[in-house]
Formats: structure tokens, sequence, C-alpha cells
């Protein structure tokens, strides 16, 4: 690890104007993902940012009533919404999937905002944003999640753009089925089958460069909200990982099976 | 027996600094002056270094030197000894290709050492290693053992056609032959044992110091043999006198065997420090530890078994390819020789055993001990091949194991591999362990999965294994350059309390308590008056150190000597003081008594005496009260039991869960049930890990895959049930404790258990076979391929 400069901003604005203009500076959340990648020299940051003073970004609320949406603060840890009764009560798929992310230890400090802002292709938020049709908020504008991903680590993020919430709106029902890395415990394949106002969306994290939706089985759960659906699932060979430790074969195999456990657990 | 002898589970005396966070590892140690090292390794398998230019990382801030293979064999430094030589079949030495501790010219393995960069600080020895330009030329590389001996394969040494380093075998062909000829059944197996990384929690680390004023080197280092160490420093690599040289191997977390081996990295920073003038400290990371710990198994092998149509064991025949990696390691020769093919008798009556070894060199890490080292291999092909051989023969598989048990009334029993076990009672633990798994309900439980969709399997190991290692004259005689005895100094301090001084090593074994629970055994002192001095060669006798579970009973044996002796000083003494004759005096509950009388002395009166001899016989004793003794073990000690493991599989998605496992062991006599069965646990999780999750995977050129712990899976608790752990002891019968050993056991007996089980569970569908690590991937194309599916 390199030397930085470490900065603890009071505000947004403060922070994005510490970004700006400075390619080498870093935003630094729950820092689950960036300080390893310090610690291994992949990275060597001039700057870091820290969000860790900035009020209003730790709020789990919802929006508008009952039916309104539920928005949860960016740097929210993986385990405060595992554990918010808010989310448990109103998106039970969501907060069980934060609580099978990583282990205990990522849980209490890594961050929503930062796990999309790193858009890992295995990690667990982008499948739940993708299949419940949430919106990244950010300093600027709200993105929607089908535009959000756009490659591998990639996002539609600017260079000085600062997620503040994510905002979802609440399905009928939800779950997310995980296939964990044994090692790593990231998603090797996850699931996420989402009954929504506008449909059925189902998502797959894990299982390719970047998150993807399986428009085949949502037309299907559409039509019949049925496990036996995810079995005559075709998952299109382009949208799978080569090269990795999992064939592809295997991991067609496997977004079958988490796609049917997903949609066993709506039930 | 008292409260904190054998059999005591007193609480371990060094866990208090353990737990507090405050052990003294090697990597603490920081000298005045201290400089840092880093190693430029190289990133390919196989290339040849055209040039290496120095120049920026010299200029770059805080950096002192430099260094290079040319440097190291300007200053004459030698090359890392193999320790052990082996005689191939057609009685030719083996090759043993030099081991620069810097290569010169060509790199043979990623990781392999190209240069190293000494600097102020190790941040600034990293930045500086980043600017020093190799010039490489990448050559063909080979990795598999299969690829290595196929026709065409790059070559990893000139001197080693086909890369074969030995072509050894053992046992009688002939009778094997003959047995095979008239065989009634014959059950073949072909099976790969796989390459595991040793992942101590503690990564290597050496800090070497050279002080001008009193010309003498010191090495603090992770060792688990401080004496072997030096001794290799000084007759071969630094080639500097043993008095010149201190080494010391302070806490050191773990080693499962890759803390025997001297390593380069050790010779480097005591040369590197006389070169710079200050001392040098290298500190391995994880990944830097994946590409220079020795790395353990990696078998291919072949083995049939021949049989009655009763299912009696008649021969058996191995065939095995053991991949030595790129340079031999300190022991590794011995590994799939002498401490695997000795083994394949396992706990059997098997009159007739042959077993062929070809060692490979390969564009890898070398491959050497890891906990077990060879025994595992051997009991892994075993007991697969005895499952197989029960499922060919339509013969249930505690049956055919129960019907070839050496008897207890059949010891001492002389195998036809070399091996003569002194004592053990293999029937015992094998029903001991299948009560305590309740075997007779399994059917009952395999029910229950199946209604949760989960298949259930059950599988068993009866295994034996060698240690306590070993008799110097017959170790001499095999190839060993080295004795393998112990030592022990026990210093009687005048008001009674207790100093040993001993060559083994503790690196999370609790030696300090259990060496202290074998004196208090004798010699009644409480163990808080007692301590173990170990890892530091200005402080103890030259010993052989820790491994091959052989500390408690080899190290506790030559403690026990040293008792001895102090307690036949002693009655001496208390003679003189008690006026009575020293064949009269006994010893008992710390108290010298002449026998049959109420006159007395304590432990602690005779020792004041023997430093304040006022009244003392000193024309015929010397004052003080401290001896010291080497102890040669006559022989291997035979550790056995019965492993059994259960496991659901999930067909779906081919996880396999370990869901029960209860083994019955025989480890000897034990001092402390709580750390035997500690070591149990461990050594259950070392081989739960080795069969379901870990290895070392290299791709075609070479590249090491699997470097990091985000794709190497270390077991951890999550994935382990509670064990049970039974023990039936019988003692060893030629050395004065009784002990075998226990460190190894669990790494050794249940990795065949396990895929027995999954074999077990999986047999319905089909699946004959698995290799390890049984993940879900193999698991799932197993069951496809079984099913007749595309996989
Ligand atoms: C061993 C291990 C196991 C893990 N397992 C899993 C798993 O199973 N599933 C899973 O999903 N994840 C897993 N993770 C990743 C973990 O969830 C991280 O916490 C997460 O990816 C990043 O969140 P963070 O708050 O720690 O972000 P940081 O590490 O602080 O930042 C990550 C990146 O996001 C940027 N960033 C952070 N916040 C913002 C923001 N508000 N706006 C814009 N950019 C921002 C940073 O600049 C940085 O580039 C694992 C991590 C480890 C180390």
């Amino acid at each position: 690890m390199r030397n930085f400069e470490f900065h603890r901003p009071q505000s947004v604005a403060d922070a994005v104007t510490l970004l700006k203009g400075n390619d080498a500076a870093k935003l630094l959340a729950g820092g689950q993902s960036l300080l390893p990648i310090l610690k291994l020299d992949l990275a060597q940051p001039s700057d870091l940012v820290s969000l860790a003073k900035i009020p209003g970004l730790k709020e789990i609320r919802s929006e508008g009533g009952d039916r309104g949406d539920l928005v949860i603060g960016a740097l929210v840890t993986h385990d405060e919404v595992a554990s918010s009764p808010e989310v448990r009560q109103r998106i039970p798929g969501l907060a069980a999937l934060a609580g099978g992310i990583g282990d205990a230890q990522i849980r209490n400090r890594g961050t929503i905002g930062g796990s999309l802002a790193h858009a890992d292709p295995a990690a667990d938020y982008p499948a739940a944003v993708l299949a419940l049709g949430a919106t990244i908020v950010t300093d600027r504008r709200s993105i929607a999640a089908d535009d959000y991903f756009t490659g591998l680590f990639q996002t539609a993020l600017g260079a000085d753009e600062i997620i503040t919430a994510v905002r979802f709106p609440v399905p009928e029902r939800s779950a997310y089925a995980k296939f964990p890395h044994p090692a790593s415990k990231y998603a090797v394949v996850g699931v996420m089958v989402a009954k929504t106002a506008g449909g059925v969306r189902v998502a797959v994290t894990g299982a390719g460069s970047k998150v993807f939706r399986l428009t085949a089985l949502e037309q299907a759960l559409t039509e019949n909200f049925a496990w036996r659906a995810a079995s005559a699932v075709e998952v299109p060979p382009g949208d799978l990982r080569t090269g990795g430790e999992s064939s592809p074969e295997y991991l067609a195999h496997l977004v079958q099976v988490m796609a049917k456990r997903a949609i066993q657990a709506c039930q | 027996m008292s409260d904190q002898g054998l059999g005591a589970s007193v609480a371990r005396k060094e866990d208090r600094r353990f737990l507090l966070g405050k052990g003294r590892y090697t990597d603490d140690v920081t000298l005045p002056n201290q400089s840092y090292a880093v190693f430029v390794r190289s990133p390919h398998a196989n290339a040849a270094i055209r040039s290496i230019d120095a120049r920026q990382a010299l200029a770059a801030p805080g950096v002192l030197a430099v260094l290079t293979g040319e440097d190291a064999a300007a200053d004459d430094l030698g090359g890392i000894p193999c320790g052990w030589t082996i005689t191939s079949k057609d009685g030719s030495k083996m090759v043993a290709p030099p081991h620069p501790a810097l290569v010169k010219g060509k790199a043979r393995h990623t990781g392999d050492p190209v240069a190293m960069v000494i600097a102020e600080t190790r941040a600034q020895a990293k930045d500086a290693a980043q600017l020093v330009e190799v010039d490489y030329d990448p050559q063909p590389a080979v990795a598999h053992l299969n690829a290595a001996v196929a026709n065409g394969a790059p070559q990893v040494w000139d001197e080693a056609p086909g890369n074969v380093c030995f072509d050894w075998h053992l046992g009688d062909a002939a009778a094997t032959d003959a047995e095979f000829a008239k065989a009634e059944r014959v059950v073949a197996i072909d099976l790969t044992n796989n390459r595991v990384a040793p992942n101590a929690i503690e990564p290597r680390a050496a800090n070497g110091y050279y002080d001008d004023v009193e010309d003498r080197y010191t090495l603090y280092t992770t060792s688990q043999n401080p004496h072997l160490t030096r001794l290799l420093l000084a007759a071969y690599t630094l080639k500097v006198p043993e008095q010149k040289l201190r080494v010391v191997a302070p806490d050191v977390g773990g080693g499962f065997g890759s803390k025997i081996f001297h390593y380069a990295e050790e010779l480097l920073v005591l040369w590197a420090s006389k070169k710079v003038g200050h001392p040098v400290k290298w500190t391995s990371d994880r990944s830097e530890a994946f590409l220079s710990d020795a790395h353990g198994r990696d078998h291919v092998t072949h083995a049939e078994l021949a049989l009655t149509a009763d299912g009696k064991f008649r021969a058996l025949s191995v065939r095995t390819l053991a991949n030595m990696g790129a340079y031999l390691s300190t022991f590794a020769p011995a590994i799939p020789t002498y401490l695997h093919a000795t083994l394949l008798s396992g706990p059997y009556v098997i009159p007739a055993i042959y077993a062929e070894v070809k060692a490979i060199f390969t564009h890898t890490v070398p491959v050497d001990a890891v906990r077990g080292a060879g025994r595992p291999e051997a009991t892994y092909l075993l007991e697969r091949l005895v499952d197989k051989a029960a499922r060919e023969l339509g013969i249930d598989r505690v049956e055919i194991r129960r019907k070839n048990l050496i008897q207890p009334d059949q010891f001492p029993y002389q195998t036809p591999v070399a091996l003569q076990y002194d004592v053990g009672d293999y029937p015992a633990t094998l029903d001991m362990a299948l009560q305590a798994i309740d075997y007779g309900k399994f059917a009952e439980r395999k029910a229950e999965s199946e209604q949760r969709g989960k298949l259930r399997g059950f599988g068993i190991s009866t295994y034996i294994e060698a240690c306590g290692i070993a008799p110097s004259a017959l170790v001499g005689a095999l190839g060993a350059g080295a004795g393998l005895y112990e030592a022990a100094t026990v210093r009687v301090h005048p008001t009674g309390s207790v100093t040993v001084f001993t060559g083994s090593h503790s690196h999370g074994q609790g030696h300090e308590t259990t060496f202290a629970q074998l004196v208090n055994e004798r010699l009644g002192i409480p163990i808080e008056n007692i301590e173990i001095v170990h890892g530091d060669t200005d402080r103890i006798p030259f010993g052989m150190g820790t491994y091959g579970s052989r500390s408690a009973a080899v190290g506790g044996s030559a403690i026990y000597k040293a008792v001895d002796k102090i307690v036949d000083k002693g009655k001496k003494i208390a003679a003189h003081l008690l006026e009575a004759n020293v064949a009269d005096v006994e010893f008992e509950d710390g108290k010298y008594r002449v026998a049959g009388t109420d006159r007395e002395k304590t432990f602690g009166e005779v020792a004041f005496t023997a430093y304040v001899p006022h009244n003392y016989p000193i024309d015929t004793v010397e004052p003080g009260l401290e001896d010291s003794a080497f102890y040669d073990p006559k022989n291997f000690t035979f550790p056995g039991g019965c492993h059994l493991v259960e496991v659901e599989v999930d067909p779906e998605t081919g996880v396999v869960e370990v869901v029960d496992v209860a083994i019955a062991d025989d480890v000897g006599v034990i001092i402390n049930p709580m750390i035997v069965d500690g070591q149990a646990h461990g050594g259950l999780a070392h081989g739960i890990g080795q069969a379901l999750l870990e290895e070392c995977v290299y791709d075609t050129e070479g590249q090491l895959l699997s470097g990091s712990f985000m794709s190497y899976t270390m077991p951890r608790a999550a994935d382990l049930p509670s064990f049970k752990v039974g023990n039936h002891v019988t003692a060893c019968t030629h050395n004065p404790t009784g002990i075998k050993g226990v460190g190894e056991v669990g790494a050794i007996g249940v990795p065949p258990a396990v895929i027995n089980a999954v074999l077990d569970a999986l047999a319905p569908l089909g699946v004959t076979h698995l290799d390890m690590p049984a993940t879900p991937e193999k698991v799932w194309r197993a069951i496809q391929a079984a099913q007749g599916g595309a996989a």
C-alpha cells in the first residue's frame, strides 16, 4: 500500500469537489473492496475521500407511505440491511441477500453504495438491484438499474459521481438463491427473482461478466409463476463466463437450479 | 497419577500469550538498523534469463543493494542441499540437480527467486523490486505428472532425461507376481493425490544479522528445527562453522511440515546482512507463500489388489508417479518412498507387496512433506482400493476390512515392505468407531436424508501410520543425511524448579504444557515450576526438531531419559542424607524414601543439597543437578485406528456436506487428552480440506491458478461437523513413554473415508470414481457422466 492523502469531507458537494479533475482520487466507503486492492498494490490512488462523515447517507426509509419505495442510503452496511426491520418486512428477499454477503466482518463494514460502484461481476447486490428494478440515485441524477451496469467492473457512473442512495420499488414477492464460492463466498451464481407490479424480473449475477436478466424465464414466469419453468430455460451461452474455475456448462446448470430455488422461495 | 501428569487435560500454558496476541514471532523481531528484503520472483514457469538490469532499482530511495545469482556465485554461496538420497532400481543415485539460492541464467518455476532487493523500509524494497528489469526468454513448461513423462515433454533438467529424478522400488516383485498369477480376483484403481499448499497461519519469515564485532551470525526464522537449519547453513550453504551461527525459531505459527526445510531466504538474509551491514528481514506474504513454500502430495497412482474369491488380500502392486517440482527440497525424495511405500500394508495382512515409485521433475514449486507426508498418499490409495474391492466382490466394506486386519496376537508384525509394527489393536478401534457413529442405524439416516433430497453416504478407512521418526542407523541406511534422535537437558534449580531444554520445537503442538506434564509425572513438580525452552540453538542441545509426529514419542523419551539420570543422582544424594544404602532408596511421588521406612527427603531438599553441598558425598558425587540425554528410537511408532465419515450430497449442485465424523485412534499413551483431541480435530480439518476443498491448480504453462485464499479453499469451522473422537490405547513397546504420536493421524486417516462416503452416496447413480478434491462441479460432472449426460 502506498501513501495517500486522506480526506473526510462533511458534504456530498465537498466530496465531489475533491474528486473533480483528480483521476487519482478514490472514494472510500466500507473499504472491503478498495482496501484489498490497495494492499495488493493493484491501484495507487493519491487521495482517498472518505464518505464516513457525510450526514444522511446511512438512512433506510420508506418514501410515500406503505406502498412507496424503500430507499437505502449509500453508506448503509450489508449487516444493517440484513437486520433492518423495515427491509425485512418490506423486501425480505433483499434483507436475506444482504445477510448472505461474504462473512460477518465484510457485512459489518461493506456498504451498498460501495458494492454497486465496484460492480464486481460476482457481487450479490447487482442481482437485487436489477431484479427489483431499482434506481441508483447519485449526487446529480437517477439511473435505472437496467442502464447502470455496463460491463465487467463497469457502470454508468461518471468518474466524480457519487452514489447517495438506492431506491427500491417494493415487489409483491422476491427471493434470492446463491451458490457461494467455497473460498471467497462471492456468488458463483446468484439468481434474484421478483414479482413486481411491472411483471416478473429475474437477474443473474456471478455467471457472466456482469449481472444480466433472464428474459426467457421472466416471460415463462409471467405466464405461470411455477418453479418448473426454470429447468426449461436455456441460459444464453454468450452471457456466461469462460476460462474461470467453473465451466460454462456448470454455470448454466447452476443458473437453472438457483432460479428454481429462488422461485420456490418466493412461493 | 498426579493431577497434572499423564492423562490430565490441563490448560495449555502457552495459550495465555497466544490468546492475548502476545506471541513473539519472527516478524515481530526488529533489530537496530533493521533493513528489509523483497524478492523479485520469476513470473514464468520456465524461462532463460538474458539479463537483469538493477540500475533503476539501485537508484530508488532507501535501496541498499540488489543482489542476484551472479553475486551469490561470486561469494561462493552453497546451493540448497537435499538431505536424502534415493537409489534407483538399477543402483544409480537419484538425479540431484543444483538448487541455487538465487537462480542464475534460468528460472524453473513461477516464484523462483531471481533477485533480492534490500532497502531501509519494506515499502521501499517493494517499490524498488518493481524497478528491477529482468529480460526473460520464456520457454515451454510442464507442470503435471502425466504431461511430464510423455514423449517430447519439456525437460526441466538436462541431466534428468524424461524428467525422471529416480525410479525406485520396494518389496518382492516375484512373490507379488506369483500371487497375482494365481489370484482368484484382481481389483485395479487409478487415482491421483491432489497437490496441496501447507498454509500455516504465519507465513515464513527470516531475519538475518551479522555482528562484525563478534564475527557471528544470528538468524531468526520460522523453523520447525533450528538445529537442522544451522547444520545445513554451516555445512552446505553459508559455510560458516556452527559456533559462529545462532539460529532462533521463536514462536512459530504452524508449520505442517513446510517449515522443516532449509529455504533459500534463510541463507540469503544472513549473507545479505554481512554485505549491507544491517540486519535484513524478509517476511513472506500469502501470495508469495503459495509460490515459495514447499507443497505436498501430488501423486498419480495405478494400484492392483489380488484377493481370494472370499475377499482375503493376497498381494498388492502399486505404481506411483510423484511430483518433485523443479528442485529437490530437503526431504522430498524420502516422502514418496520411505514414508509412502513402506506404509502400503496398512493395518492388513497382505502376504506380498511390490511398489514402484518414479519421482518426476516439473516446472512447479518443490514438493516435500506436508502433514502426514507420504502416509496420507499410501492410506488413500489402499483404502480406496479396499473399498473398490468390497464393491466388486459384493462384500460389506466393514467386513472386508475386519477379515484382513492384523490381529492383536500377531504383533510384532513384519510387513512385506520393511516395517515391523510393534503393537496395536485394530479390531478394537474399528468397533469403537462403528459404535460411536451408530453404524447400525445408517440406513435410517440415509432414508431421512433422502426425504430432504440429499444422498447420504457412509465412508470408512482403517489405517496405520508410522511416526516417531526414526532409528538413525535405519534412516542412514535408507539414504538420510542426518540422524533422527532427539536431545533434552533437564536443569534442576537449587530451589527445586526445573528448566528443560529440548531439541523438539513447538509451533502449535503445546509442548510447553505436555513436556512439563512429563516431568511432573516423574518428579512430582507442579507444571507451573517447569519451563520448557526450545527453538534457540544457543540454548538448547543439538536436536532434530518437530515433524512426523515425533516430539512426544522421541523428544519426550529424551526428557524421560534425562530425568532418569537426575532421579538416579538424587538417590545418591538422598542416600547420603538419609544415611542409607543407595540401593535401598526409592523415588516416588516426588520423594526419596528408604524402602520400607518413613525416612524420606523431598526432591526439593535433595536439589538444594546438590547446589549447597555442605553435607554431601563430595568424593563420589559432583555438585549440581543437571543432565542431558540423547534418545535414538529403536523403531518407528505405529498409531492406527478407524475413521468414519457420513456425507450428504446435493445431487442437483454436487455439493458435498460432511455431516458426521467419528474416529477411534490408538496414538499410544496420552499425556493430555484435550491436546490429543485438538490435534485430532486439526488433522481431520486438514484431511477433509484435502478431500473436498484444497488443491494447487497449475495450468499447462505452469502458472499457479489457485494462488490466493480467494480461490484456494481452506476448510473452515462452518465446513465441518462436530467430531466424535475416541481413543483406544495400546502403549508403544519400545520407548520409555509408551507414546506413539498424534499430530498427523487426522490428515492421514480421513481423506479416503470422505471420498468413500461420497462414492457410497453416489453409487445408486452409477458413479464409481472421483478424484480429490471432490468439488461440487467435479461431483456434478461425475453424476452427469454416469447418467449418460453430456458432461
Ligand atoms: C473476502 C471478501 C468476501 C466478499 N464476499 C462478497 C460477497 O459474497 N458478495 C458481495 O456482494 N460482495 C462481497 N464482497 C465485497 C463486499 O461486499 C464489499 O463491501 C463491496 O463490494 C464494496 O463495498 P465497500 O463499502 O466496502 O466499498 P469500498 O471498498 O470502500 O469501495 C469500493 C469501490 O466503490 C467506490 N465507492 C464506494 N462508495 C461509493 C459511492 N457511494 N459512490 C461512488 N463510488 C463509491 C470506491 O471508490 C471503490 O472504487 C467481499 C469482499 C471480501 C473482501
